[in-house]
């Protein structure tokens, strides 16, 4: 296990025109606490959807990678989704999954993988072309190159710690934060 | 605009009736992702959709998923539309939430359930709230009775959602227009 913030800033580096849709919740303060950026999208409401997010974002723009950053309790409510993503095979999909097994946000009550529930055999499960599970955060290099130039769907399981980090606030006017988006991604 | 095969289809009369003018009207207004949870009623405009090298059909798990899909493709600059029965509204209330926060443009088809002749009578809590429940969530709704106001409705609540207004719209589709007398199969 590790810390998530330099993980989650390893994955971001030289990030280039990565597009980036964050789960509501911790990953959205692990991302902007690597600086605001106009190709971030942050979810604040609509908990379980973040990967269709990024999979609605990834069929619309064949041509860029995109990347869904988000934690266990949000990819737990949306487990059928990984069925879904795993149907339409999208090359250029990756999902990092920051496990902490815990619903940091509510106080720390345990989630299902923290009884064992395998997200990454799950993703396995369901077709992703490409699954790692990561334990160390050395890793994050590789990752960061998956999230670039690997053969999609990916899914990245990260063991990371149970901890409280400072909470980094970016917006949360969602019609300025998928106007900017759009604006800064070309559409 | 490319034209879906008949012959590869067995359903007969695929390019006929009120599924294929909901079709075109898709097609008219850039429709290029639709998502969905089969339906009976919609089963012929799924086809047409999966038959369509200008769609991207997303068969969803959950008609919960279809909020995601549809503000994901909204980032992307596509417009996306969902399929879905009357029972599939209520799988979505929160998720509708990223529609008006983020002011995503969006039709949505429903086939009611619950309302004529229905042979299973547990469709009926749901069916009796969709178009109440499709309202709370902001949606604009608009209920069609007959076949003959396909293409006007639809028309006009395409343009009310993709015309500036970036406005949620649900469709009805009456159960008169789609047989649910007797399960299918019997």
């Amino acid at each position: 296990m590790f810390d998530r913030r330099p993980f989650v800033a390893g994955l971001l580096v030289d990030r280039g025109d990565l597009l980036v849709v964050t789960g509501l919740g911790s990953s959205t303060y692990d991302v902007a606490a690597c600086g605001d950026h106009s190709l971030n999208f942050y979810l604040w409401s609509a908990m379980g959807t973040t990967a269709m997010v990024g999979l609605g974002l990834a069929l619309a723009r064949p041509d860029r990678r995109v990347a869904v950053i988000t934690g266990d309790g949000d990819t737990l409510m949306g487990l059928g989704s990984l069925a879904t993503i795993g149907v339409k095979q999208p090359g250029n999909l990756s999902i990092v999954v920051l496990d902490n097994r815990h619903y940091s946000a509510t106080g720390m009550q345990p989630t299902a993988t923290a009884a064992g529930i395998d997200l990454a055999g799950t993703a396995q499960a369901c077709r992703f072309r490409r699954v790692e599970r990561v334990t160390e955060l050395s890793r994050a290099a590789a990752m960061r190159e998956l999230l670039h130039t690997g053969q999609g769907p990916i899914f990245i399981h990260a063991q990371v710690e149970a901890d409280d980090q400072k909470r980094i606030m970016p917006s949360r006017d969602g019609y300025a934060i998928s106007r900017r988006f759009m604006q800064a991604s070309g559409r | 605009m490319s034209q879906p095969q008949e012959a590869s289809h067995p359903q007969a009369g695929l390019h006929t009736g009120w599924p294929h003018q909901i079709y075109t009207i898709l097609k008219r207004n850039g429709i290029n992702q639709v998502g969905y949870v089969p339906d009976t009623g919609h089963r012929q405009l799924i086809s047409l959709c999966q038959a369509d090298n200008e769609i991207t059909d997303v068969v969803l798990t959950t008609e919960a998923e279809g909020a995601g899909l549809v503000l994901g493709a909204s980032l992307g600059g596509q417009r996306a539309a969902l399929l879905m029965q009357s029972s599939g509204v209520g799988n979505c209330i929160n998720t509708f939430s990223l529609l008006r926060n983020c002011a995503v443009p969006c039709v949505i088809l429903v086939t009611m359930r619950g309302e004529f002749a229905d042979f299973n009578p547990w469709q009926v809590p749901m069916g009796s709230i969709t178009e109440q429940t499709l309202k709370l969530c902001g949606f604009l709704t608009y209920r069609i009775e007959r076949e003959e106001d396909i293409e006007d409705t639809v028309a006009a609540g395409c343009k009310m959602a993709f015309g500036g207004g970036n406005l949620q719209v649900a469709i009805l589709l009456a159960q008169r227009m789609v047989d649910r007398s007797k399960p299918e199969g019997h």
